[in-house]
This record gives structure tokens, sequence and C-alpha cells, in this order.
């Protein structure tokens, strides 16, 4: 059967089982848009690629599978640089096919030409400059098993016009091996000595924690890490890219570690004399001051990707592995600390003493952005998926929404991507369209990629938005305030400009604001009996609050700040 | 972890815990590229980087990179560019185990009164002339890098028009069991 490179490319993509494109066509990439008339595949047009890319991560993060965006050469191409170092510093599973300049053409500085493998080489798992329409179903199908196994991340197919204009003889990798990857090598046989080893220092230890990190969900080890942690009684801590991996109403949960963590989880760890990290990375906003991170604690580090091990903290044993395969092991030999009575009284001591908490709601000052997230969880449907920005929102959604599942927390880590929160949401609804999915954003992510609220009401894509609209850049101003003597540079927005309610409606959606506790009831009452369209509310927040707990940048992790209530006078 | 500024090229003092690293790579357009700047982007040091085809026909080369255990812990370095697709094999020869060479050449401006005690250089040195003119003399040494580093401490002496190295190809000194391992 003889395709077009073009046709090729829409058949390979059918191959690998994908259902939605997230895409904005322009001249390079013409020719693929054609044939994916007649295809089965859903296209969602995006307003600006960077929305595609993200769109894509919060798919496969709602989902589990791979996303895939689609777009052009030059502009189109760096326009979705952002989303795939997002992508790659959250091991988030992406395909983005790019369109290139004729082969001829490239390296003449032609009309939107770009080198962009060249450019995200440093950002992809792996990328790909096809020379040949033959070759297209292989670099497809290299592409999606690149991204998908190992430690996952985003891969770029780059396709010249030509290429995709040409003829091929339709063929499609029957196996692995035609897949002429000699140097990728993404899974090994578990170490049984290293297993072992492992059991040794869980049996003898007095003070475990299990340091949960976002590898736990993309090895979908939920099931078997609840087995174990019930089984042993070891207590756990979900990192920002784990949140939903153990759920928050469990007992065992002491929850987020880290910069802004939970009293009790950053010092679980810090007292802590065995960590058992799962699929974590030592990120600083995990670790603050590395030297003085767990000082006491021997380390067991369970991760797929091996150049984790010892990056950043010495591990006792490391176990390159997914996280199911090492738990399962460790629950067939019954690995288990003797009793575990007293740390946990311990424990429970700090979470009694230091639980979250944040000033009585009151209509004395604009609303607690804290209690917003509260109200809003307290009245959304079970297995609601929440997506939000980067900032003071995105840690108060983290810490005051409730996970419990996977799959239903979505969010820039690594990156700190502002304006990931709205198109990650359209994305994850696309993906999951039988759940309700929040956005909890702040008014200066809102800003940077609000426009994608037009695609979700084309495309029939009914996400709800809650701004916690105080007026500044939140985040920038709780350190300008603590750690600048509170001079604001630069951090003021306004609370009316725009007009939020205004621009939902003129972007189709349902825009309410809430500037009082009732209107906030009502509001989220109102949003949710809205199903068809998408909804935007602006709750009016008090800029003054800020996040706690707080470990202050390059601090040791013993030097928490609690909020101001639970500080002795 | 500390990442002093990256720099590429090879210099004429070894450096203090330098280690090689022979990676077999896919002969692919751009996995230079990839490599270096994986150094580049962590911080690794390169001290020199020879590239050619390997033993293995046209669809593998073989880089070998002087690089500094100093700038980043070597595990680190060798983890992170097995992570890289194109790259198949790595194998990290220790400064002991290392036979390692080397080419110099020089291009050096002479007279009547300096060409006859360039000529003892040459000779003692081990090099070779591989070019003469009238106001010019070429040499080269193939020799461990120490051997270079010898060489070219004794032309600067003279009038040095250019001179390049080409960094360091290494093999591993193979034990009795080693050898014993490949097949016939």
């Amino acid at each position: 059967m003889q395709l077009t490179g073009a046709q090729a490319l829409i058949k390979s993509l059918e191959m690998e089982g994908v259902e939605v494109i997230f895409g904005l066509p322009g001249g390079a990439i013409l020719p693929v848009y054609d044939p994916l008339i007649d295809s089965s595949i859903r296209h969602i047009l995006v307003r600006h690629e960077q929305g595609a890319g993200h769109m894509a991560e919060g798919y496969a993060l709602a989902t589990g599978r791979p996303g895939v965006a689609m777009v052009t050469s030059g502009p189109g191409a760096t326009n979705i640089v952002t989303p795939i170092g997002n992508a790659h510093m959250d091991s988030t599973p992406l395909v983005v096919i790019t369109g290139q300049v004729s082969s001829a053409a490239i390296g003449t500085d032609a009309f939107q030409e770009c080198d962009i493998t060249g450019i995200t080489m440093g950002i992809t798992k792996h990328n790909f400059l096809v020379k040949s329409a033959h070759e297209i179903p292989r670099a497809v199908a290299a592409a999606f098993h690149i991204a998908t196994t190992g430690r996952p991340g985003p891969v770029l197919v780059d396709i010249p016009k030509d290429i995709a204009q040409s003829m091929m003889e339709w063929w499609y990798p029957a196996s692995l091996d035609e897949l002429d990857l000699p140097g990728y090598h993404p899974v090994v046989d578990l170490d049984a000595d290293r297993v072992s080893h492992a059991v040794e220092l869980i049996r003898a230890a007095e003070r475990p924690v299990l340091y949960v990190g976002g590898g736990t969900l993309k090895s979908h080890a939920s099931p078997q890490l609840l087995a174990f942690a019930e089984r042993t009684g070891i207590p756990v801590v979900t990192t920002l890219m784990a949140r939903g991996a153990f759920p928050d109403s469990h007992p065992q949960h002491l929850g987020m570690p880290g910069m802004h963590g939970m009293y009790s989880a950053v010092t679980a760890i810090q007292k802590s004399d065995l960590l058992i990290s799962l699929g974590a990375r030592f990120d600083d906003r995990v670790t603050g001051k590395i030297p003085a991170f767990a000082p006491n604690a021997k380390v067991i580090h369970v991760d797929i990707d091996k150049a984790e091990f010892n990056k950043v903290r010495r591990a006792d044993v490391a176990i390159r592995s997914n996280v199911a395969a090492v738990l399962e092991a460790w629950d067939a030999l019954e690995a288990s600390p003797q009793n575990l009575e007293v740390w946990w009284k311990e424990i429970d001591a700090w979470r009694e003493a230091y639980p979250l908490v944040y000033d009585e709601p009151t209509d004395d000052t604009l609303l607690r952005p804290q209690f917003v997230v509260e109200s809003i969880a307290k009245a959304a449907a079970p297995g609601t998926i929440v997506a939000s920005g980067v900032g003071q929102h995105q840690m108060w959604a983290s810490q005051f929404w409730k996970f419990e599942e996977p799959g239903t927390w979505v969010n820039s880590g690594g990156a700190g991507t502002m304006g990931f929160g709205v198109p990650a949401a359209i994305g994850a609804k696309a993906g999951r369209p039988d759940r309700v999915v929040w956005c909890i954003d702040g008014d200066g992510c809102f800003q940077m990629t609000a426009q994608e609220l037009v695609t979700a009401r084309a495309e029939g894509i009914p996400i709800k938005v809650a701004i916690l609209n105080n007026a500044y850049l939140g985040m920038v101003r709780q350190w300008q305030e603590m750690f600048y003597d509170e001079r604001y540079s630069e951090v003021y927005l306004s609370p009316d400009l725009p007009d939020y309610v205004k621009w939902a409606e003129a972007m189709g959606c349902v825009g309410l604001r809430a500037t009082n506790i009732e209107e906030m009831h009502t509001a989220i009452a109102t949003a949710n009996t809205i199903n068809d369209v998408p909804v935007v509310i602006d709750f009016r927040t008090d800029s003054s609050e800020k996040v706690f707990p707080m470990v202050a940048a390059g601090a040791s992790n013993d030097d928490i700040m609690v909020h101001p209530l639970q500080r002795e006078s | 972890m500390n990442s002093p500024e990256p720099f590429l090229g090879a210099t004429s003092h070894s450096p203090v815990r330098h280690h090689i690293l022979s990676v077999l790579v896919e002969n692919k357009a751009g996995v230079l590229a990839r490599v270096a700047g994986l150094f580049a982007r962590r911080g690794f040091n390169i001290y020199s980087l020879a590239v050619a085809p390997a033993e293995t026909k046209a669809r593998f080369s073989r880089i070998t990179i002087v690089v500094d255990a100093e700038s980043a812990p070597l595990e680190q370095i060798v983890e992170q560019l097995d992570k890289l697709v194109n790259v198949v094999a790595i194998s990290d020869i220790a400064p002991k185990d290392a036979l390692e060479r080397e080419l110099l050449l020089a291009t050096i401006k002479t007279n009547v009164d300096s060409r006859t005690s360039l000529l003892d250089v040459v000779g003692s040195s081990g090099a070779a002339i591989v070019d003469v003119d009238a106001g010019s003399v070429t040499l080269m040494l193939a020799g461990t890098p120490a051997a270079c580093d010898e060489l070219e401490r004794e032309l600067e002496n003279y009038t040095t028009v250019e001179l390049h190295r080409t960094g360091r190809v290494a093999l591993p000194r193979l034990g009795k069991a080693a050898l014993a391992a490949v097949p016939d």
C-alpha cells in the first residue's frame, strides 16, 4: 500500500492507539493536517501552541497514557518548548510532532525554519529528525516506546514538509528490534541481593518513612504501596508529584514533605532512621539544605533511572526498578520493622501540635484562599480532578485538597511553569470526560494561558476554573514580604484589570464573582450545576495570606516556620 | 554539587583526577552534539575529545573523552551519558589501566642556527619530520600524553607557527582473564 508520509504519520499514530491530538496547523505541517480529516483521531484546535503542550501533559497526567501534540515549524515549535521542558522535569510521557521546512531548505534560514531538535536536545528524553517517509513509522513507534518506558518523558519527532509529501510503501515495526534502538535498555531484572539488603534495613528500622515520589504514580504502584504500607505500618509522605498515590484520608499518611510541606511529614523525615525513597529524586524543594536533610537516616533509593542514585544523596541501597516490582518483592519477603509504636507516638504528637491551619474565615477581610480551596473540595464530586498553576494557589491546592486516588492531581512540579493550570485542566478533561475537573488558579497564572478557555468552549470541554484573585504575583509577594523587607517590586496586578467575569463571558464561558463567604458558597454551588460550558469564578482573596508551613530556600528542614497561629508568643 | 565553568579543548597539563571514557555511539547526525551538550549543561568538564568510526564498521562511532572527575562524580557523568538513547556502551578506563596515545603536529619557524638543534629535539623525543621547507619544519609525535607534553615544553625554545594536538585515544590494558573472555 502506497501512502504519503503524512498519511503514514497519521496511520502510525492510530497504530499507537492515539485518541486525541492537541495542535495547531501551519505551513510546514500542512500536509499532515489533510489526512487528519479522514482519521478517527480527535484533534483539538488550540489557540496557542503552549496550550497544546500543556493540554497533552494534563491528558497524560490524568489518564496515564502518553499525550500527543502537533504543531508547525519555527514559532509553532518554539512555542511548545516550555511544555516540553515542563514534561521533561516531571517525567510526563509526551509525543510532540513538529513540522519542519523541506529537507533542501534546512540550514538556509528558510521561512519559519528553526533547529527544534537542537533546541530541545536538553529537554527531551530523545528526539528525531525524520529523513525519509519510509522512516516515519519507525520514528513514531520509537517515540512512543521511549516516551512511555523506563523513566517516561517527552519525545519530539520533527518531519520536513517534503518528507510528509513523498510516497512510501506502508509498513509498521512489528517488534522492538525493528525500532533500531541499540542504546536504549529501559528495563532490567530486579537485583535480588539489593532487594534483600533493603529488607535487612527495613527490619532493623525503628523510625522508617516511605518517601513517595512521582515515580510511584508513573509505575502505577498505588495498590502495592497501600498493601506494603498497611502490612508494615510505616508512615507515608507523598511529594508534590505524588499527590494521590496514597489516600490523604489514610491514617498513615502524613501529607506532603518539603518547602511547604506538613510539619509532621517534614519532621518525620528529619528524624527518621530509614528513608525508603520510591520514585523520588531528592529535589531541593524537598530536601532544603542538603547536608542537614534527614541526617541520621539510611537511604533505600528505588528508581527506574539509575542516574538518580547518589546524585543528591548517597544511597545505602540503590535498587533500579519500577516501584511496584520492588514493593511486591518486599512483600513476598515479609519485610517489616519490628515495632513502630514509639515512632508513631512521636509522629502523632507532631500531627496534633501542628495541623494545617489558617485564620478564621470572616467577612471583615477578603476571602481566605485556603477556605476557598477547602470549600470547593468539600462541594466537589468524588473523583474530581484538580489542576493548578504555579505559586501560592498551587501549594494551597496541594495542602487543602484531599487526594484519594492516582490521576486526580495535575500540576507542574519541577519546572514550576506559571500558566500550566487552564490548558492542563482542559487536557485532563479531554482524557477523562467522565470526571469533574477543577482548575485552582492564580490571577497571575490565569492571565498567561486563559485564551485556551476559547478552545475549551469551542471543543465542548466544560472545566471549572477558580481564580484565587489576590491581585498579586502572590508567591513572589510572599518572598518580598518575608525576605526583602516588604519591598514589593513589580508584583501588583490589580483585582479588576482585567475584569475576569467579562473576560470569561467573552470566551463563551460562564463568569462568576465572589467577594464574601456567602457569594463564595453560591458561586461554587452554581458552578457545580453547570456541566455544558466552562465556568470561571473570580474569588477575591486576601493578599496578605501566606503559605505555611515554610522552609526558607537553602535553610535546614529543622528550621521549618509554622503558621503564626501556631507560634509561641 | 559544584559546577565550575565547563570548558572545551586540550591542555598541555593533565587533569589531576582524569578518567578516560570510551563511548560507543550510534553513527548518526547530531550525536556528538548530544554528548557535548550533556557535558555543558550538567557542568562536567571535558579535557579532550576524539571521535572516529569504531571497529564495528559504519554503524557506530567511538568517542574518547577525557573527563575531569573533580568537576562531578564520575558515576554521575557515566549514568547521565548512558541515558542518551544514541549511546550504546560506555567503558571507563582508569588512568592506571589506560594505554593512551595522542598525536602532536607542529610547524616550527627555523633558520640555519635553530634547525640543527630542532632536529636534535626531534631525534631525542622520537618525533618525526613530516615536511620541511626553507623557513620551517613540520614535525609529528605519536606518543603518550606525557611525551607530547614534554615535546611541547621543548618546543617553547623555538618559534612555533602552529601546534595541534588531537586529544587522546585509549584502550584498556587487558588482564589475562579479560583476554581469555574474548573469542578467537
